[in-house]
């Protein structure tokens, strides 16, 4: 059977899955409070693994994430307004031109964002560490000054009549997708061009490495995706606000990639699952809860540091033992390099 | 493979946490509260909650509704729109509560708003005041007024009462409430005959307003509206006053809170604001509400406090002549309030499910005393016919005598005109 | 001309409480490399502790802690503060009094959240440190939000204040005037203790290299908290200074402040304690600038702007100095 095949066969059973799955969440069959966490959960997972793109596989600290998620979902938003709900009403108003009409909208929010993310990532990835960290968080600063400024958007009183699309399926596909596209990318010679730099600058240049091309791809790539969740979060709720999009929620993120474990996407997921439901579960505390919530936070900081998961490559372990190998004694991370004690 | 297994017990026992909360009984009416108890405006959202317990105490006490025992579900959205519709998603699904009240911010309750109306249970917001919120359906009924009813009453009140021909305005840039306002100021204004001088901006949580007061003092205006909230705008006053500038300040409710004179101190003898309703108006049932309020919880109630337990208590009258706990009936119910006698006065709703109520026009004095110096009965959305009326009209030399009582002899306001559409303050207020 | 001025006084007296905050950034950032998220929240708690020193936590909570607040002297003080109290009156003396008590308190918290928050995560990578660092400030945001409560308070007046009129039409006034001389002589005095004492020369020396200094037999645990005490303390004067200025205090005041004053090291050159001085003068002066000349709507955004111009052509801050790479 050949690989394209495989691929095929993997990606429609997993399709099919998920449009069984969407059935079960979607519909009226389990709580709609419950799937709707679910759903940001899906979403916030989007999130996260962009994310750790650019700060764990390519180890540039970036903490300006949510202002390209607010790129591409006000550009979406702009987009399914004024000319979505016309495009999808000319295809019959059905599923198919939902379908459509919200591919091209994801189509362009992620393209707006990539194109953000070209924009910051060409001047500021020269600069490193701490520097690089300030410098995003000041665009994404300046990207939510803007929104609160454009009237055409809402400005500060927020953009509301955006069509609501709450579909488990198409939630859970991006983020899918998104899943595949960062494990991909990790394994690819790509990839191991972003380790490298992460693992040492200098001497990936020195190999021959073109390091400045190679991560402002990877952030014009991470920027894009996170613009797909921003497209899922603005067909959400079918409003959006510029406080939404403040560097707190940038925050959030970083939490999540590191709490799970940087450099390891299934951590990603579990930080951004396990981020979304907390303040949720903590909700009989009543007033109470926030305190505890950063509590929680800093034991679990203190407790596990390196993350839930550290840098473990769980895909590369799962397949070494589906083939009867056991995976070597020393831990590796999503790319195969052995994790060296001391990072960053 | 053990973390993994260990963070999926972690996250699964998180799901079972907040999976396995019983919905309510059948002798009881729920409601389900949503406010933003943490974040950013937390203390609206405990304001409001505080009117809202008060009046759910009250109706308990004398019996219930209908011999039904009101029982809330008070939630924290940390002044988030997207775990507002979390919570309201909760309420509807999960606690099947009959009613919900909340949110005090527009974003929240437009966030929010759509979730009650698929599930057709009426939500009713306090003091939302973008014009947004209720037409996302007609379960979503306000119990304030709105953005352009108010804007235009602030903007009347400067153009005609303080004949003010020269305005300056500081808005909170980021702040949708203040933006909403400053729209609907600036064009009832400037309809009016006056001209906009000078528009700078701040942004919540910012305490150096020196720059933006030398510009707006270079500009010379006659009056200046702050349409903000109390916390920037005390500081604002005094900063002002400390350069040198005396123009009277006008602003929306957002003002009102004991903090503000506490904080702005005599930077604000002589200022105005609009609002629902004052503490120190002598009608019985206001004063009533007052002292139990200071009772409860030591403190003055501010508009949000009010409002909320006004809003309360139009949801449980409601309640209580639908008869059912059904979401239509109490729905139609609310509909048909009218007249209620409110402590921010009679509320009824027009046809877009929006308060229509007085405003009170407020003059702050010596000490602190918000006393009422207009009240103002405007007819909802028709407002923006009547910022057209003719002005011309009304002009200083014609006017007539100063429109309350309360006017202590030593005002210095010029204010002389008498707005055709106001009629005078029911009650004298000043209580020093 | 006259206007100019007055902005740039205007812009002068925030700048300085932007840099005192900033000085709190940059030195434990030259220790740890920590970004220490929480500095601005040490801020508030110490503008909340100069509240609660100047008027007391009234009648009730004097109650709660100890039954009749009026028995004693020191029932009165708790119930009333030092101002409401009758112990001092107001003046200059009083404002410095209730500072260098406030300092203390927040040196000792800087020290516990070192100690309890940091120290454990020391030896984990920075971002490990980093997330701790948040979940602090989220502690202290939302804990104050339940203690403090969330509504804004007003801070007491300590001293008379005047205005004082310039030559060219300018005014100053005398709060101004304090907090300048208050927050220029804490710079200095800082500056003494890290250039001039055996504890500054230890600081610096753990600044080079933490792990030669600790061969070198200075005791860096030591060091690193005594590093946090300074910087909290350093917070907590700016924030009695800046409620004197500004009388409001609320739990969320820091955010956005530390945020400034955090550009603002960054912009100086992060470690460098000149620089984070001169990156808060400019941040405030921009500020105002901006606000009085250009668009006040966009003062945020062209702060930032100007700050990531300045670190395109300069990558580590004004006064940061270059480190060479090595292989």
């Amino acid at each position: 059977m050949s690989r394209y095949v495989r691929n095929l066969i993997i990606a429609l059973v997993v399709l099919a899955v998920l449009y069984g799955l969407n059935f079960v969440f979607g519909g009226r069959m389990i709580s709609p409070y419950f799937s709707r966490i679910l759903m940001l959960s899906g979403i916030s997972i989007t999130l996260a693994v962009s994310l750790n793109l650019i700060n764990g596989f390519t180890g540039q600290f970036s903490i300006g994430h949510a202002g390209f998620m607010a790129v591409g979902a006000y550009s979406s938003a702009y987009f399914s307004v004024n000319y979505g709900i016309r495009l999808a009403a000319a295809l019959g108003d059905g599923t198919l031109g939902w379908v459509v009409a919200l591919t091209v909208a994801t189509l362009i929010g992620a393209a707006c964002a990539g194109l953000a993310g070209l924009l910051v990532g060409v001047p500021s990835l020269r600069l490193k560490g701490d520097y690089l960290a300030i410098v995003t968080l000041g665009f994404g600063q300046i990207i939510v000054v803007f929104l609160n400024n454009i009237e055409a958007i809402g400005g500060a009183r927020g953009y509301s009549g955006i069509p609501i699309v709450k579909s488990f399926f198409w939630i859970f596909l991006i983020a899918i997708l998104t899943i595949v596209i960062v494990y991909n990318i990790v394994h690819s010679a790509f990839g191991r061009a972003l380790i490298s730099i992460r693992e040492d600058e200098l001497a990936a240049e020195a190999m021959g490495v073109n390091t400045t091309r190679y991560k402002v791809m990877a952030f014009v790539i991470s920027s894009a995706l996170a613009g797909a969740g921003g497209v899922l979060l603005a067909h959400f709720d079918g409003y959006l606000n510029p406080k939404s999009f403040e560097f707190i929620k940038s925050f959030e993120i970083l939490i999540m990639i590191i709490l799970g474990g940087l450099g390891s996407i299934v951590g990603s997921v579990l930080g951004a699952i396990l981020l979304t439901i907390l303040p949720e579960a903590l909700r009989g505390f009543a007033q109470y809860r926030m305190v505890i919530y950063s509590l929680l936070l800093i034991v679990l900081m203190i407790t596990r540091p390196q993350g839930l998961l550290g840098k473990t490559d769980v895909f590369k372990k799962w397949r070494a033992r589906l083939r009867g190998k056991r995976a070597g004694e020393t831990p590796i991370d999503d790319s195969g390099a052995v994790i060296k004690k001391e990072e960053v | 493979m053990k973390r993994i297994l260990l963070s999926s017990i972690i996250i699964a026992s998180l799901l079972t946490a907040f999976a396995c909360q019983s919905g309510g009984g059948g002798d009881k009416v729920k409601i389900g509260v949503f406010m933003s108890m943490t974040g950013d405006t937390a203390n609206f959202g405990i304001s409001s909650t505080n009117g809202i317990k008060m009046a759910a105490d009250e109706v308990n006490a004398a019996g219930g509704i209908n011999g039904k025992q009101v029982e809330l579900d008070v939630q924290d959205d940390r002044s988030d729109p997207s775990e507002a519709a979390t919570i309201v998603t909760k309420f509807v699904t999960q606690d099947g509560v009959n009613a919900i009240l909340g949110e005090v911010a527009s974003s929240r309750s437009i966030a929010a708003a759509p979730i009650a109306q698929n599930a057709k249970i009426p939500m009713l917001t306090p003091s939302s005041t973008n014009p947004e919120v209720t037409k996302k359906g007609d379960y979503i009924f306000r119990s304030c007024f709105i953005d352009p009813v108010q804007g235009a009453a602030i903007a009347q009140f400067a153009a005609r009462t303080l004949n003010a021909k020269r305005a300056g305005i500081m808005v909170d840039r980021k702040n949708d409430y203040s933006t909403g306002l400053e729209k609907f100021i600036s064009q009832t204004f400037t309809k009016l005959g006056g001209q906009m001088v000078v528009t700078q901006s701040y942004q919540a949580g910012d305490q150096d307003f020196n720059a933006q007061i030398t510009s707006i003092k270079g500009a010379n205006p006659d009056v200046i509206f702050v349409p903000g909230y109390y916390g920037d705008v005390a500081l604002f006053a005094k900063q002002a006053r400390d350069k040198g500038i005396t123009v009277p300040l006008v602003g929306g409710d957002g003002w009102d809170a004991e903090q503000l004179y506490k904080i702005g101190g005599a930077a604000l003898n002589g200022s105005f604001f609009s609002n629902h309703y004052s503490p120190y108006d002598l009608d019985p049932q206001v004063q009533k509400f007052v002292t139990d309020y200071k009772a409860r919880y030591n403190s003055i109630p501010d508009a949000l406090a009010a409002t909320a337990y006004d809003a309360a208590r139009i949801m449980f009258d409601a309640i209580k002549r639908a008869n059912s706990l059904d979401g239509k009936a109490i729905r139609d119910a609310l509909a048909a309030t009218k007249d209620f006698p409110g402590v921010t006065g009679k509320v009824t709703f027009n046809e877009n499910r929006d308060a229509v109520k007085p405003i009170v026009m407020i003059e702050i004095k010596d000490g602190g005393v918000y006393a009422v110096r207009e009240r103002v009965q405007v007819e909802g959305a028709a407002m923006p016919e009547l910022t057209a009326s003719p002005t011309s009209s009304v002009s200083p030399s014609t006017a007539a005598s100063p429109t309350s009582s309360a006017k202590p002899a030593a005002s210095a306001t010029p204010a002389t005109a008498k707005p055709a559409s106001t009629k005078p303050a029911a009650t004298p207020t000043p209580k020093t | 001309m006259s206007t100019f001025l007055q902005q740039l006084i205007n812009g002068i007296s925030l700048g300085a409480i932007y840099a005192l905050i900033a000085l709190g950034y940059t030195m434990v950032y030259g220790i740890l490399r920590l970004i220490n998220f929480a500095h601005g929240d040490v801020y508030m708690v110490g503008a909340f502790m100069g509240y609660y020193l100047a008027g007391g936590i009234g009648i009730r909570g004097a109650q709660m802690l100890m039954g009749n607040p009026d028995a004693n002297v020191f029932g009165r003080v708790i119930a009333h503060g030092l101002l409401g109290g009758g112990v001092l009156q107001p003046s200059l003396v009083t404002a410095l009094v209730i500072m260098l008590l406030a300092m203390a308190i927040c040196a000792a918290l800087g020290v516990i959240i070192e100690r309890l928050a940091y120290r454990p995560v020391r030896k984990y990578s920075r971002l490990t440190a980093l997330i701790t660092a948040i979940g602090v400030s989220l502690l202290l945001e939302n804990g104050g939000q339940v203690v403090f409560g969330a509504d804004p308070k007003f801070f007491p007046e300590l001293f008379k204040k005047r205005n004082l009129n310039l030559i060219g039409g300018a005014s100053i006034n005398t709060a101004d005037i304090a907090v300048l001389v208050i927050a220029f002589a804490l710079m200095v005095g800082l500056q003494l203790v890290v250039y001039r004492t055996k504890t500054g020369r230890a600081m610096r020396a753990v600044s080079f290299n933490l792990d030669s200094a600790k061969l070198m037999g200075i005791n860096t645990d030591r060091i690193i908290a005594f590093t946090f005490a300074l910087g909290s303390a350093m917070a907590a004067a700016a924030g009695v200074l800046v409620a004197i200025r500004i009388p409001r205090v609320d739990p969320l005041m820091g955010i956005l402040v530390g945020l400034k004053a955090f550009v603002a090291a960054v912009l100086g050159g992060i470690g460098n304690i000149p620089g984070a001085v001169l990156g808060g003068l400019l941040i405030g002066i921009t500020e105002t600038m901006v606000v009085g000349y250009l668009s006040p709507t966009y003062k945020d955004a062209v702060a930032f702007a100007i700050l990531i111009l300045i670190l395109l052509f300069r990558p580590s801050g004004l006064l940061g100095s270059t480190v060479q790479e090595k292989v």
